[in-house]
């Protein structure tokens, strides 16, 4: 990246790794972050795993801005990674897009939580995010997206999210939802959000998942609408959409709290 | 060697009509492309709404149908594409429903356009591959390109939900062909830039197809597929 660039917008990276600690906890030999993406250890929830918090996301991204975070659970280590606030993603001064990259990547016998807080696309903002993780054979993954479009009563900014999850060398989900104006046309039509202003996924990964049939949430239409189905493969993802980010979180959260740990 | 309209061989331009035809025999007309759903929920009302349905699901779904027929055309290992559409139809009855649209086009393929890559695929997975990557062997079976196969594809993602609306809705029929005329040259730009992934798909993997998801379209089939009485397949 040449200066001038770089004059332009914040370029930050943070890195965690957890390892098994030897005495049946998980200990985190590197935690690392810079600029608007700082980590802090808040406590380990007492079952062998360690938790890790992103503070002060708020500040970014704006347009221009390159954010990073990668974490590694080794074999037989558990992490869980939340974040004190919303990410939400401003415009910058000359109308660049932000990027934000997410690389996971889970050993075998290891969990990883990744349970952020949603990213919001405020009005006029650009935002390409992507996710990409890697599971081991025998790996476990609790992963929460949500995705608002504008803050409270406002039109929605852009923003592109890649989630791609690779299971032992094979891809188990590829998925890329692109919203706002000026991104795939007929977002906001009858076949992709119909109106709706926040949506989300819950990826369950776990060696012992079989097929089972998928379920739909009981709740009414004004509420939302989610769905948990199979995928081909040791995990269910639940995917849900509803009016706004306390809604959508709800319908999330009547499915976490079924999922072992949630 | 390509004729001057871009057909690789001779009789390939009425190939890829006779392929297109929503009357060929590979089970197509019994699906709706997610329009008896979104009828059913007040999405799917008139021609505004259906044009609207179309584009959404064209521009996402349609995308990665068109971008995995034109892998398959260009030779890229079916198989691997198989696993690529797999990962990106996360709801459990779309999944089961492009398998059965598979099979049953590779049934009439072998009948109609037969090729030791149709034989090859069938032995390799016996309960079916998912339709795109049919549709891309099939085409290339027929002499098509793989602009050919995103063609196909890209308009069958379009045509399906217009075609089902006319029954579903009553809607008129000169209707729901102005709203596929109108999304013509839309279809032209999905069908060139998923000729184009099907092109980096072969060159860096299937990773680098697209991967468009269209929420309420996975809503709308898990909730479709558990329905007791229903006109159409999907």
């Amino acid at each position: 990246m040449t200066d001038s660039t770089a004059a332009q917008g914040v370029t930050a990276v943070a890195r965690m790794r957890a390892v098994p600690d030897g005495r049946a906890g998980t200990a985190l030999p590197l935690l690392a972050g810079e600029g608007p993406l700082a980590l802090r250890r808040t406590g380990s929830p007492g079952d062998g795993g360690a938790h890790v918090t992103v503070v002060g996301a708020m500040t970014a991204p704006l347009g221009g801005d390159r954010l990073r975070i990668e974490a590694e659970v080794a074999p037989g280590a558990r992490l869980t990674v939340g974040a004190s606030a919303a990410t939400v993603s401003l415009p910058g001064r000359d109308g660049e897009q932000a990027a934000y990259d997410v690389r996971l990547a889970v050993g075998a016998d290891a969990e990883l939580r990744w349970l952020p807080e949603p990213v919001i696309a405020a009005r006029g903002s650009d935002l390409r995010m992507t996710t990409r993780v890697r599971l081991a054979a025998g790996a476990r993954l609790l992963l929460r997206e949500e995705q608002i479009l504008g803050r409270y009563g406002e039109p929605a900014g852009r923003l592109v999210t890649r989630l791609s999850v690779e299971l032992d060398g094979r891809p188990l989900l590829d998925q890329e939802l692109s919203f706002g104006p000026g991104t795939a046309p007929g977002w906001d039509g009858p076949a992709v959000l119909g109106g709706h202003r926040a949506v989300g996924q819950l990826l369950l990964v776990a060696p012992e998942l079989g097929e089972e049939k998928a379920e739909l949430a009981d709740v009414p239409a004004e509420y939302g609408r989610a769905a948990l189905t199979p995928l081909a493969g040791p995990a269910r993802l639940v995917t849900a959409i509803a009016p706004d980010g306390h809604h959508l979180r709800r319908l999330l959260d009547a499915y976490l709290h079924r999922f072992p740990g949630g | 060697m390509a004729t001057d309209h871009g057909c690789p061989v001779p009789g390939a331009r009425a190939a890829l009509l006779l392929l297109a035809d929503g009357r060929f025999p590979a089970g197509g007309h019994a699906h709706s492309g997610g329009a008896e759903a979104a009828v059913a929920e007040g999405r799917l009302r008139d021609a505004g709404t259906l044009a609207e349905f179309c584009r959404g699901r064209l521009h996402t779904t349609g995308l990665v149908a068109a971008a995995l027929a034109a892998a398959a055309t260009s030779g890229a290992d079916p198989l691997g594409l198989d696993d690529a559409a797999d990962a990106r139809t996360p709801s459990a009855a779309q999944r089961a429903v492009s398998r059965r649209l598979g099979r049953q086009l590779l049934r009439a393929a072998r009948a109609v356009w037969p090729a030791p890559a149709l034989d090859d695929l069938a032995a390799a997975r016996p309960r079916g591959v998912h339709q795109p990557v049919v549709l891309g062997l099939t085409a290339a079976s027929a002499g098509l390109l793989p602009l050919d196969a995103a063609y196909a594809a890209a308009y069958d993602c379009v045509s399906t939900p217009a075609s089902a609306a006319v029954r579903l809705l009553g809607l008129d029929p000169f209707q729901a062909a102005a709203v596929l005329a109108a999304l013509a040259a839309e279809v032209d730009s999905v069908a060139e830039e998923a000729e184009g992934a099907g092109r980096r798909a072969l060159r860096e993997g299937p990773a680098a197809l697209p991967a468009g998801s269209a929420p309420l379209l996975d809503l709308g089939a898990e909730a479709h597929a558990g329905w007791a009485v229903r006109l159409f397949a999907s």
